[in-house]
């Protein structure tokens, strides 16, 4: 196992200076920085293998193709999923999600179904949904959730109805850390046979995922978040749902016969990716999930439990800061604000020491709306960040603090 | 003092310092002297849409010439409305419209503070300018 030092080391962008001020990146959640085998493979993509994938006979085709199914490959068995077909490229989890509403709409929903989200959804497991139901003339139903962040099971339970066609809920809130309690929600929509999607995004850079064991219907997350290139996306879908949905775009590679009076569709995953997908992003997802695997997921998990515990209980010490989002298990992002000071101040102050954290609603506008605020500092942590930073930012909070007395 | 002069001004007291921590408190002190506000007037019809923060400018126009009031809920963004409220009220609706805001980027205002979304500085501008012109068309 590498030490922190040589983990640093790997992202060239946490050597830089903000405002002659070492670079503290807690913006995380938003998205995460690269290491250099990332960087390198794309150069190495660009300089000796580029050519569109599944159409050329030529070697550089050829060699595209072949590194991008490795790709499939590789994100496959990141997730433990039973098979590559299930494995389709998107565009992000937004672009995940946007897919999987269109063709689940068009194939399965009717006037009057209902859709099952949580309140600590993300605007793009919301709206999706939302545009759906308005085209189908179904329901979205919305699981609360308590003071602590949590969602409220029984509530959940209560929602589940003959009526309800699919479960979408995050795996981790993005706005308070939460971690959803997935193998709740899954078992009980399974019991009266509604799919689940999960909207990894928040979760599969924090530790192990395992699809299989999971038993979840869909999942989807980002590239960029999980240290690869922005752009490229997954889902996941269990091949019986996959076969069953139509394509949600048309277009080039998606084919098997296309004439004027009727188009078959290719087999999966192709089905699915229609154009020239964007195959160097796929390349350089799967070193970025190489290199994960490399630092192990376990270790990962436990760096990352590790800063969670230290930062709470650091900035629980501040005297007038509250944290927003206690549940027992949560991610390493913490959503806080100090009393009597805007979000906005205490985010700008805190860039000028070369701290990088997120202010605003974090497109979760409905998270915030229930703890009856407009905003908060949102500090997402991941392996790479140090106590030493941590300490940085409780400085850095003391420092606003004075200079907005 | 016309628009300019003030301007000037402006940028003579932030090249005083170096440092962004210092500039920024001079910000936070303009955001805390900013006159107050009639609360009758921090209501939706005066807040300015596209800031993190939330902004509430109210203008009169008396005897040819606008005046603004201002608040917002962060104090940096008080700040940078004070100064905006500086140079450009107490004026006639043709020097706001006509006024060249050079101290927005002499100051560093405009690369380190205005992605639109997060301080809303253009849409304060914006927002000021469409007022002169309204005063400006109903004064015709």
């Amino acid at each position: 196992m590498k030490d922190i030092n040589e983990i640093r080391a790997d992202f060239p962008i946490l050597q830089r200076k903000i405002y002659g001020k070492p670079l503290i990146y807690f913006d995380n959640g938003a998205t995460t920085q690269k290491p250099r085998c990332v960087i390198d493979r794309q150069e190495e993509v660009f300089t000796e293998f580029n050519g569109n994938i599944h159409r050329g006979i030529h070697y550089l085709s050829d060699a595209s193709s072949e590194a991008f199914e490795n790709a499939r490959e590789t994100v496959k068995s990141f997730l433990n999923a039973g098979k590559k077909e299930e494995i389709i490229f998107t565009s992000g989890t937004t672009g995940s999600i946007n897919g999987i509403a269109f063709s689940f709409g068009e194939r399965y929903i009717n006037p009057g179904d209902e859709i099952l989200v949580s309140w600590l959804e993300h605007h793009a497991n919301i709206v999706p949904w939302q545009m759906m139901c308005e085209r189908k003339g179904a329901i979205l139903k919305v699981i609360p959730v308590d003071d602590s962040g949590e969602i409220v099971l029984s509530e959940y339970y209560r929602l589940l109805s003959p009526r309800t066609r699919l479960v979408s809920v995050t795996q981790a809130s993005n706005a308070l850390g939460t971690v959803l309690p997935l193998k709740e929600i899954i078992a009980a929509a399974h019991a009266i046979d509604v799919p689940v999607m999960v909207d990894g995004a928040q979760g599969v850079q924090h530790g192990n995922i395992d699809v299989t064991d999971l038993d979840c219907d869909f999942y989807v997350f980002s590239g960029h978040k999980i240290y690869g290139p922005n752009g490229i996306g997954v889902l996941f879908g269990k091949e019986k749902w996959l076969t069953e949905l139509p394509p949600f775009q048309g277009g080039g590679d998606m084919v098997d016969k296309v004439t004027f009076e009727k188009t078959t569709y290719n087999e999966l995953p192709f089905k699915f990716e229609a154009g020239t997908m964007n195959y160097p992003g796929a390349i350089c997802l799967a070193s970025a999930l190489d290199y994960l695997e490399g630092l192990g997921r376990e270790n990962i998990a436990a760096m990352e439990k590790e800063l969670l515990r230290y930062a709470t209980e650091r900035l629980s010490s501040i005297k007038g800061l509250k944290i927003y989002g206690n549940a027992k298990e949560k991610i390493s992002t913490i959503s806080f604000l100090l009393e009597k000071i805007h979000q906005y101040d205490t985010g700008m102050i805190l860039d000028k020491m070369g701290i990088a954290v997120r202010t605003g609603t974090h497109c979760a506008q409905p998270v915030m709306d229930r703890y009856g605020i407009d905003g908060t500092v949102r500090a997402s942590l991941c392996f790479y960040n140090t106590k030493d930073e941590i300490d940085s930012l409780v400085a850095g909070i003391e420092r606003v603090k004075i200079m907005f007395a | 003092m016309t628009i300019n002069e003030i301007q000037d001004s402006i940028t003579d007291e932030f090249s005083l310092f170096d440092d962004w921590m210092d500039k920024y408190n001079l910000l936070i002190d303009l955001g805390k002297d900013l006159p107050v506000i009639d609360p009758k007037f921090k209501v939706k019809d005066f807040l300015i849409e596209g800031c993190q923060s939330k902004v509430w400018l109210y203008p009169s126009f008396n005897g040819g010439i606008i005046s603004f009031t201002a608040d917002s809920d962060a104090i940096i963004t008080r700040g940078i409305v004070a100064l905006l409220i500086k140079v450009l009220s107490s004026r006639t609706p043709e020097e706001i419209l006509s006024a060249d805001l050079y101290f927005i980027d002499k100051i560093g205002l405009r690369q380190n503070l205005s992605p639109t979304r997060s301080n809303g500085l253009l849409s304060m501008v914006r927002q000021m300018k469409l007022y002169a012109m309204a005063f400006d068309a109903k004064n015709k």
